[in-house]
């Protein structure tokens, strides 16, 4: 008991003196504005030991190593999971030829049986792998020691949306998930870049069909409107056709070897992995975008738009403004968006920068605990109170909750990503669901701990009224609250309440 | 659980929304008006469904995906209209037998005054109804605001996993459920232990409560149907299963609803008479013949359809042999009572010199003014009850019902 709180507390003490509050007694339990702080800036409070976290470190500290350290170590019941991962063990480029050549051959074949066959097993082997990439990002968001880089590659990729479903796009998903938890933290522009780079976005947003003479706006637009500067922020439809000409050639190649080019291309050909700019593909007439004249000379115009789309004023305010509201809720004050566009400016674009700009404000504190968790939130933050360290053995369960509610990982069709609006989430036929869910998850183990392949659950139950609860949460409730918990007549029946409780659906 | 008026949910609002109850006005609907609105989210590509096969601007603007001249010999060829428009072969069992009985009619040149050309830009502007330029309240969706409007008789849903954007703001929070999907309600002495967390007060509190009770009307009114259907039971799936399901619950439960049908969006290879697009469009008219069926003669008497996008695509096919987001659209508006079998509206021949921008079709009829005008004679609305639901705008009487 004594060591349940103790290591939780290393965390939560942490997180409590971000703004220097005096810390409360510790022998009394855990301090009821640590828990709200760990809520926000995790995927919720974990509801058992947990030793992750070290040593207990001061505020900053604890700021600095989530903001500046590398992606962490999953603990090992987890890593041994994603370790046995085919997105693990083979190379995305490696995965998508490999697939590419399977569905080929499916298709040659004259036997309708076996064509139907080979056809199948195809859609099967593409449709794991964009499940065990869902796996992977679920377990880190439950167990990944570095909280506030899970929550922005999320933010991020919601960001920097692609659907899964499109074309070969599932098998590069879990490649394209994890280039952007590596840069989740870093500079803007650099995450821009990686996401142009990227097959999966190519692919999504049909640049890799954008040529010279055969002009397809899609990409461009969606840079400019939702991933930098913002709709109505100033851009014109010419900007649009302009950053679509300069994008021509800007695509994706399975082949093995560069096309054959006339040689004053060849220096300008770039390749890697997948990723392709192919000269003569593309449009090397002068652009003019934003008001500058942009030589044309190949790839080089493409970083060259984007500098000029990074620094933009607009981009700065537009990312701003997602991120608070992401974490804020609907209408983040002006002032907190102004002082992360500030960040934002001063730092070329250092998003980490922007993140401790935001959290310091004091407006961030005021707003702890009002946020209406959407999906994603509600149901990782089930688990992780649920669980606590006791890693899940099948992230499948929580999967179809998602899908349930509306909010399926790589399973929004268009490149807005999900709403961040609390009433998206909020209505009368989602209320109902999620109390669905409550009853699923509080009923029992639901299938998180039934091994792949096997027919039952390892026992498990999750016991939310625990150390945490006892120790401090359960102060926090409201009088309603605890008198619905009181007409409990099973420990199911108080675990589906007490996560059907409005305190529950806030963070 | 008693059957309960929205309105009466108000009561407990009124404490802290008095502004809101205060300016209510309530009207006096025709009898037993429904109206359900169908959103095509992504730009469905208007003139590859109701195609202009008079115009040889058509045929020069897309080599490669136009639909082929009506031919009664050819079974890809657009069926006459009239005798500038056709319609999608894919739509032959499902809407040409409406135009033939004149229920169904199409407006042309419809859209916004919305330039952005971004898809959620746009939708959100029309879901949102607002004068475009002003600064938006995304609080406020236009058909929330005609829920409001017809006060205690209104029985709104959204058929959507999320609330849609159209029908936040009102204080009484409309129902929304998916179809594809609807669980058995949870026991009555658990909602009511969940109900007290929440209070009798704040939006949250409401939708807590709309939500067990929209899920047990829906769920018993399927299961009746289920039971009724038998063993004749039409097996569909996608928005062919939602929309039957839809007329179902529209004939006695609700008369004011709204459903969004995706995948659009085709800049690429997006067909002709078959294809990508030709597959959408078959299953979208095949849901709303569904819908008409489900619904029955007697209430289709008495219901309005209207079928919108955010905007049209390029006039001309892109490199892609598909096209690109446009302007105006053309929109539909079905009914049992509708004056349809025409293309109803300002048209405009259609050359180079007619397009908006050299890009697309022009709005020559404003979605706003479309509705309004529709809505406005549906329910009784005067002038001024329909400037609350759609500010700014005068709405345009197409004498489509």
């Amino acid at each position: 008991m004594m060591r349940v709180q103790l290591s939780i507390r290393t965390v939560l003490v942490a997180l409590c003196s971000l703004s220097a509050p005096p810390l409360q007694a510790q022998s009394a339990g855990i301090p009821v504005k640590n828990l709200a702080w760990a809520d926000r800036l995790t995927w919720g409070v974990e509801g058992s030991a947990a030793s992750r976290g070290g040593t207990a470190p001061d505020a900053g500290r604890w700021l600095d190593v989530q903001l500046r350290a590398g992606p962490g170590a999953l603990p090992p019941d987890a890593q041994r999971q994603v370790d046995a991962m085919r997105i693990v063990r083979e190379p995305m480029a490696q995965l998508v030829v490999e697939e590419d050549s399977a569905i080929r051959a499916a298709n040659a074949m004259t036997d309708p049986d076996q064509r139907k066959a080979a056809r199948d097993a195809y859609q099967k082997d593409m449709n794991a792998l964009a499940d065990e990439a869902r796996a992977r990002s679920i377990l880190r968001a439950l167990y990944g020691p570095d909280q506030l880089r899970e929550q922005m590659t999320w933010f991020w990729f919601n960001h920097f949306n692609v659907h899964a479903p499109k074309r070969d796009v599932r098998a590069m998903v879990g490649d394209y998930e994890d280039t952007i938890h590596a840069r989740a933290l870093g500079k803007f522009r650099d995450l821009l870049e990686a996401t142009l780079r990227h097959p999966a976005m190519l692919r999504y947003l049909d640049n890799d069909q954008n040529a010279a003479g055969h002009i397809n706006e899609n990409y461009a637009r969606e840079i400019m409107e939702l991933h930098t500067m913002g709709v109505g922020s100033g851009y014109s439809q010419q900007d649009v056709q302009e950053l679509a000409r300069i994008l021509t050639g800007v695509g994706v190649d399975l082949k093995p070897d560069p096309p054959r080019l006339k040689p004053q291309w060849q220096p300008l050909y770039v390749r890697a992995g997948l990723f392709e700019f192919n000269p003569a593909r593309h449009d090397f007439g002068d652009k003019h975008f934003l008001g500058h004249d942009i030589k044309g000379r190949g790839f080089a115009e493409v970083e060259e738009a984007l500098d000029l789309i990074a620094s933009s004023p607009a981009t700065a305010h537009h990312v701003s403004l997602q991120i608070a509201t992401y974490f804020m809720g609907d209408t983040p004050p002006a002032d907190v968006v102004a002082r992360m566009e500030q960040a934002f400016r001063h730092s070329d674009g250092d998003i980490a920068r922007v993140l401790r700009a935001m959290i310091g404000a004091p407006a961030f504190r005021a707003s702890l605990g009002t946020v209406f968790k959407d999906p994603a939130h509600y149901a990782i933050s089930a688990v992780r109170y649920a669980y606590g360290d006791r890693v899940i053995l099948n992230t499948q369960p929580i999967v179809g909750w998602l899908n349930r509610m509306g909010e399926g990982l790589y399973n929004h069709e268009t490149p807005d990503g999900y709403d961040m609006r609390s009433d998206a989430w909020s209505g009368p036929g989602q209320m109902a669901t999620r109390f669905d869910i409550a009853r699923q998850i509080g009923g029992g183990s639901a299938g998180l701990f039934r091994p792949p392949g096997a027919s039952a659950d390892q026992p498990a139950f999750p016991q939310l009224q625990n150390a945490l609860y006892f120790g401090g949460l359960g102060t926090t409730l409201g009088q309603p609250t605890r008198d619905a918990l009181a007409k409990a007549t099973s420990p199911q029946e108080w675990n589906a309440l007490y996560l059907s409780s409005p305190e529950f659906m806030h963070r | 659980m008693p059957p309960i008026q929205r309105r009466d949910l108000l009561k407990g609002a009124a404490a802290f929304a008095p502004s809101i109850v205060a300016g209510r006005a309530f009207a006096a609907p025709q009898a037993g008006s429904r109206l359900l609105v169908v959103f095509l989210r992504g730009a469905y590509d208007a003139t590859s469904i109701i195609v202009p096969t008079g115009s040889d601007f058509y045929y020069q603007s897309r080599p490669t995906i136009a639909l082929a001249r009506p031919n009664p010999a050819d079974p890809k060829a657009a069926l006459p209209l009239d005798g500038d428009w056709s319609l999608h072969p894919a739509l032959k069992e499902s809407i040409l037998p409406l135009w033939r009985q004149r229920q169904i009619a199409f407006v042309p040149f419809a859209g916004t005054d919305d330039l952005s050309r971004s898809h959620f830009e746009t939708q959100d502007t029309i879901e949102l109804g607002q004068p475009v330029g002003g600064s938006r309240n995304y609080g406020s969706g236009f058909l929330a605001r005609l829920a409001q409007m017809l006060g205690r008789d209104d029985r709104p849903i959204a058929f959507t996993d999320q609330l849609p954007l159209c029908f936040r703001g009102d204080p009484v929070p409309v129902p929304n459920l998916g179809l594809t999907n609807v669980g058995k309600p949870i026991d009555r002495r658990q909602t009511a232990i969940i109900e007290s967390m929440y209070g009798k007060r704040g939006q949250l509190a409401q939708s807590v409560a709309e939500g067990f009770h929209v899920r047990e009307t829906v769920f018993d009114t399927l299961d009746q149907e289920m039971k009724a259907a038998g063993r004749g039971a039409v097996s569909s799936k996608g928005f062919e299963l939602s929309a039957r399901r839809i007329g179902a619950l529209m004939r006695d439960r609700f008369n004011l609803a709204f459903v969004d049908v995706g995948g659009w969006d085709t800049h690429v290879n997006q067909g002709n008479a078959s294809g990508y697009l030709a597959d959408r469009i078959g299953e979208l008219g095949r849901g709303l013949a569904g819908f008409v069926d489900a619904l029955g003669a007697r209430a289709w008497g008495s219901t309005t359809v209207v079928v919108v996008s955010e905007f049209g695509r390029t006039f001309r096919e892109n490199g892609d042999k598909g096209t690109d987001h446009g302007h105006g659209s053309i929109y539909w508006v079905m009914g049992g009572d509708v004056a349809g079998g025409r293309m109803a509206g300002a048209q405009v021949a259609l050359s180079a010199a007619t397009l908006n921008q050299a890009r697309d079709l022009p709005v020559l009829t404003d979605y706003r003014a479309l509705i309004g005008g529709l809505v406005a004679r549906q329910y009784g609305l005067s002038a001024d009850r329909m400037a609350t639901v759609f500010p700014q705008a005068r709405p345009a009487d197409l004498k489509l019902v």
